[in-house]
């Protein structure tokens, strides 16, 4: 548990108050999926707000009640804060209905980002299913910002429907980046889908290891990441250098209220992104 | 070691009220112990003992005119820090949409806690690890913690379904007091842990034990170990537990368990909570609440439209792995101090001590 050091919260303060915070950006990526970008309502608290990729938020519906949601911005280079939603239970469903100029609550950061400082010197391989991106786009910004200090990047997104595949354009321009290799896939195809179809995984076959410096972080479904972690591990990356960004139930995001809990590990605050060795035990055992 | 008589007792609680602390202490409410408000002597159980069994919960009258000579109730002292529900902030939104956040904080008068039992100091201190000492403090279980002060009592009459002598949690109380009463016939032996307990201490009419009355009290704590039948097989099972996911028993366990939740309501150690909403119906206001839930409830698990634990033997393994097993790297112990409450309050009377044994048997101490 090394690579990132949760932000510690003295005991006089509240980690369970949210801060306002002004929508200033919506925009619709999908039926689904939305994203907004946000600034805090209190310059002061918008000021002092870091955060780290891979972190998380809780965001509050007015009268309704929290979530967590990944963050997507780059603390270093943008100035708004944003977070990437899909439209699925009853907090997200309310909050997809809000607009530029209306408010919600925030309060975060959460929990154990990427492992980026490992990651400097080494090969990269981001490897995410369905909106398992959101939470990648924020360690694919931070590399390219910084292109010089990583080895060859590779980028991998699955989806099963093409309606799922958010941010074509974004695809696209890393793929003009040097040293860079992006492979899309989706299990269905449709008339307009130049990238690949294929079904589950298989587009990791095109990956290339070159070397045991070679980092893998993943996001999406846990069989999904289960499978990519055995095929790039065959391919000769070790287990401890393969990252998975994990999901429960979170309700406090402080490590209290107990409901994301797997195993011994609190995946709100010991997470939620874990190296390989740290969760495999439990990965896939029906009821953790 | 001092001896205070029985008779001499009011006067730790005239002691505690002139310090400013309110008593409380259980009494008999609903044919149950409760922890109420204690002005007088009288109000104590006195000469009343509990009968425990799976499933069974009864008080009676045992003919000793003791104060605490019964193991313990339903209530643990987890509600007077974790509170079963309370608000932890409010909101208003105003015409123009503006939110504004207001933290409502507990604002606990001290009190002294009388007849706390060894298990339920341990699983204080449980408690405050995972509240009070984690990555994150609680502001809100701290605040109720800081004024609580504890007049423990040396468990004297365990019940069928104690097992603290097992946990190695009791009977006797050895820290997480103020000052620990040892009951005897005619009084009690009396020790002080913390500044406040030997400033009470100071006002009471003590005298030295006789060397009986010690020896009592030592005979008294080896019929109070040797009375407990029951035990868990190992203080560290995780190992056990964990290997045995797969085991056929907790599938039968889980066709007798309810998923009621009474067995995490009643145990002095479970910490899980839900944060809810409370908004008004006029849309000015929202009351922003934590209370407890249960990893028996099909919720505990939920996550964007997927229940992880949708069989109730997966739910009951989720609280058995915890409490005996992933404890330990949570909080370098098992998360069980042998209280026995999950045996009793259990509607179906699934008994955690030979659930555990069923599935780690043959696990050396």
């Amino acid at each position: 548990m090394s690579h990132m050091i949760p932000s510690h919260h003295t005991v006089d303060e509240n980690a369970y108050l949210p801060m306002e915070a002004e929508i200033v950006e919506r925009v619709q990526e999908s039926d689904t999926i939305f994203t907004m970008q946000l600034r805090l309502t209190d310059p002061k608290q918008h000021e002092a707000y870091t955060y780290q990729p891979g972190q998380f938020n809780m965001l509050y519906l007015y009268g309704v009640g929290e979530v967590a949601i990944s963050i997507v911005s780059d603390p270093e280079h943008e100035e708004l804060l944003t977070h990437t939603i899909n439209r699925v239970g009853r907090v997200t469903r309310g909050i997809s209905q809000l607009e530029a100029g209306q408010k919600i609550g925030i309060r975060g950061p959460y929990g154990r980002g990427w492992p980026l400082r490992e990651a400097e010197g080494q090969d990269v391989i981001i490897v995410s299913g369905g909106l398992g991106c959101a939470p990648t786009i924020s360690v694919i910004n931070h590399i390219i910002r910084r292109r010089e200090r990583f080895g060859h990047l590779t980028i991998v997104q699955k989806v099963k429907h093409v309606d799922e595949f958010i941010w074509p354009e974004r695809f696209e321009r890393w793929k003009t980046i040097p040293d860079t290799t992006v492979l899309v896939a989706s299990t269905k195809g449709s008339v307009n889908w130049h990238w690949d179809v294929s079904p589950r995984i298989q587009v990791l076959d095109k990956v290339k290891v070159w070397s045991e410096r070679t980092i893998v972080m993943i996001c999406g479904p846990e069989g999904m990441m289960q499978s990519a972690t055995k095929h790039l591990t065959e391919l000769g990356v070790p287990e401890s250098s393969v990252y998975f960004s994990m999901e429960r139930n979170m309700q406090c995001a402080v490590g209290h209220c107990g409901h994301c809990q797997f195993g011994d590990l609190f995946i709100c605050k010991d997470g939620p992104v874990f190296s390989y060795p740290e969760i495999k035990h439990l990965l896939g055992t029906e009821g953790f | 070691m001092r001896f205070l008589a029985r008779e001499d007792f009011p006067q730790l609680l005239t002691a505690l009220q002139q310090a400013g602390y309110t008593c409380i202490a259980p009494q008999i409410r609903d044919h149950n112990l409760v922890y109420d408000e204690l002005t007088e002597v009288a109000q104590l159980p006195i000469n009343y003992q509990d009968q425990q069994a799976p499933g069974y919960y009864r008080l009676s009258e045992n003919g000793q005119q003791r104060y605490f000579a019964w193991a313990n109730s339903s209530e643990a002292v987890k509600p007077m820090t974790f509170a079963s529900r309370e608000i932890l902030w409010k909101v208003k939104r105003d015409e123009t949409g503006k939110l504004a956040f207001e933290e409502v904080l507990p604002e606990p008068k001290p009190l002294a806690v009388i007849g706390v039992k060894a298990c339920d100091l341990a699983a204080l201190h449980l408690q405050d690890q995972h509240f009070a000492f984690n990555t994150y403090g609680d502001r809100y279980y701290n605040l109720r913690r800081r004024p609580l002060i504890f007049i423990a009592v040396d468990c004297s009459h365990p019940a069928e379904t104690c097992f603290c002598a097992s946990t190695g949690d009791g009977p006797d109380a050895r820290s997480g007091f103020d000052i620990a009463l040892t009951e005897l016939d005619d009084g009690f032996l009396v020790r002080t842990k913390s500044k406040i307990g030997k400033n009470i201490a100071a006002q009471l009419p003590l005298r030295d034990p006789t060397t009986i009355q010690l020896s009592q009290a030592e005979k008294q704590q080896q019929q109070a170990i040797e009375s407990q039948q029951r035990q868990l097989p190992s203080r560290h099972l995780k190992g056990a537990l964990f290997d045995n996911l797969d085991h056929p028993h907790w599938k039968e366990i889980g066709e007798r368990c309810l998923a009621c939740g009474n067995c995490t309501s009643v145990c002095p150690t479970c910490f899980c909570h839900n944060e809810v909403e409370d908004a008004q119906l006029d849309g000015s206001e929202s009351a922003h609440y934590r209370q407890w839930d249960s990893c028996f409830t099909l919720r505990h698990s939920y996550m964007h439209s997927i229940v992880l634990r949708k069989d109730i033997h997966l739910r009951y393994r989720q609280w058995l792995t915890h409490k005996l097993g992933s404890w330990h790297d949570q909080y370098g112990r098992s998360g069980c101090v042998g209280c026995g409450r999950c045996i009793t309050w259990c509607p179906v009377g699934i008994d955690i001590t030979e659930e555990a044994q069923a599935i780690c048997g043959g696990v050396q101490s």
